[in-house]
């Protein structure tokens, strides 16, 4: 089996638009939840959302392509280009400076909903119109949710293994696990993976309301996503994109790259309970944990920080903390646990691979970004638990771990290390 | 009000992304401005949208340059 490292990273966020901006919100602990600007949302129940701005992907991308593209596309390759910069494939200014092997190189990037704009625009266009089908021809490809990865693979001549994991909040996750697998059972050399996602929309923040799982604090946007308050209302829906290079172990060291962190363990499982409530003792969270650890030879005690999925919904977040008491016995107690999701919301589908930036970041910065918005204890969470609130903490962090956990009862579980020889 | 020639180059510049100054009337969409099969398709429909009208498929296959088009428009668009 080879080994797996990440080499390159890219983050779009409301909180920062690139990985350094990414890292200076988290350190900061700021807040990216704005009004919507993207559509009126003057009837609807949520008027605020983390939408990404002062964002123009020109300044990477073609303008004749992103024509062709759906927010979402957009989001997914302008952070490849992020993380392909970084891993050293361009230099700074976007000019090639190593040639990968197209045929052992590949794109995995997930999407929980896909282009949800282009599909609205074009239903809407049909029945307002005459009722002629004058649907657009880039409607579909820009609607489906794979074409993240489409376009990464045909962007930087990406030949081996590509495709979508859709698994809703958890596709991110997926899409990681995925392509370390590939990495590590020798089907490919270099992978680009996360996730991107872009429903900031009426019918995206209409349905999600619909399931009251939004926060409707239109009183207080800043802290209306407080994972662990005991006034949480629902999670803010955020948009996005992360990525994540990975490359084995002999071919990044080959190629002289710069290796930011190992990925040693990740594990999937299921509820197989309810399509959109976590089983409320967190069971398959728990088994996603304890998998994920057992495959990277590691010990609960091991691990310094976990970035919890911690959506700052009522049951949501309780039940994973459940879960984590489980898996994690008493170490639980000698973690840092946040949610980053308290300063870039929801980003659904991307929510795995910015919140992997995260754990990243974390190790290669020590330190854990904070759990924002905090104001009353919930008296169902024990309170010996570190949740790092408000303020970031300094923490040396060799071993971190990602939560995700997607409507269907899908869990995926990343456990991060500092790569050491 | 533009003339038929004006709004086809106009919407030949906002959908393929090009210079005006490119968009002559021997210009081939795919050959010289870049077009692929679906951007074509697109082309047609907002010349059916803008003018009101619809192209027939084999009416539209006809159809390769700007100079094409803007024929094919001014003798189908009701003046």
């Amino acid at each position: 089996m080879k080994r797996v490292v990440v080499t390159g990273l890219g983050a779009l966020t409301a909180i920062g638009n690139n990985v350094p901006e990414y890292l200076a919100g988290l350190r900061a602990g700021k807040s990216g939840a704005k009004p919507i600007t993207l559509f009126d949302a003057t009837q609807f129940k949520t008027q605020f959302a983390c939408e990404v701005s002062d964002w123009d992907p020109t300044d990477r991308l073609d303008k004749r392509e992103i024509r062709r593209l759906d927010r979402y596309i957009t989001m997914a390759l302008y952070a490849a280009d992020e993380a392909m910069r970084m891993a050293g494939i361009y230099n700074d200014a976007g000019e090639k400076i190593f040639e990968l092997d197209p045929d052992r190189s590949g794109a995995i990037v997930g999407s929980g909903i896909g282009g949800l704009g282009s599909l609205e625009t074009e239903i809407t266009d049909f029945t307002n119109g005459s009722g002629v089908p004058r649907y657009n021809p880039f409607m579909i490809p820009k609607m489906i949710a794979n074409m993240g990865a489409g376009h990464i693979s045909i962007a930087h001549n990406l030949r081996g293994p590509s495709y979508a994991t859709v698994s809703a909040c958890a596709s991110g996750g997926h899409a990681l696990a995925a392509a370390a697998d590939d990495i590590r059972l020798g089907r490919a050399d270099f992978m680009v993976s996360g996730g991107s996602e872009a429903v900031v929309t009426k019918v995206g923040v209409g349905g999600f309301n619909s399931m009251k799982a939004l926060s409707t604090r239109n009183d207080d946007i800043k802290t209306a996503s407080r994972p662990y308050d005991a006034d949480r209302d629902g999670f803010v829906l955020g948009e996005g994109a992360g990525i994540l290079i990975l490359e084995s172990l002999e071919h990044a060291r080959a190629r002289g790259a710069n290796i930011l962190a190992e990925v040693v363990g990740y594990a999937a499982s299921s509820d197989a309970y309810h399509i959109s409530a976590p089983h409320p003792e967190g069971a398959g969270a728990k088994m996603a944990m304890g998998n994920a650890l057992k495959y990277a030879g590691l010990e609960p005690a091991d691990v310094d920080y976990i970035n919890t999925h911690g959506t700052s919904t009522p049951i949501g977040d309780t039940a994973e903390l459940k879960a984590i008491q489980l898996a994690f016995g008493e170490a639980a107690y000698d973690l840092n646990i946040s949610s980053t999701k308290s300063m870039t919301g929801h980003l659904l589908g991307a929510a795995a691979a910015i919140e992997s930036v995260a754990c990243i970041l974390a190790i290669q910065h020590n330190f854990i970004p904070p759990t924002i918005n905090h104001f009353t204890d919930d008296p169902a969470i024990d309170p010996k638990l570190n949740l790092t609130f408000n303020k970031a903490q300094d923490r040396r962090v060799d071993v971190a771990l990602s939560n995700t956990f997607g409507f269907g009862g899908h869990n995926s579980a990343t456990v991060f290390k500092r790569f050491v020889d | 009000m533009a003339s038929i020639e004006e709004k086809v180059k106009q919407i030949i510049v906002d959908k393929l992304g090009v210079d005006e100054a490119e968009v002559t009337s021997e210009a081939s969409f795919t050959n010289d401005l870049g077009a692929d099969s679906l951007d074509t398709v697109e082309l047609i429909m907002e010349f059916e949208k803008e003018f009101d009208i619809s192209i027939p498929d084999e009416q539209a296959e006809n159809i390769q340059t700007v100079g094409q088009a803007v024929t094919y428009l001014e003798s189908s668009v009701e003046k």
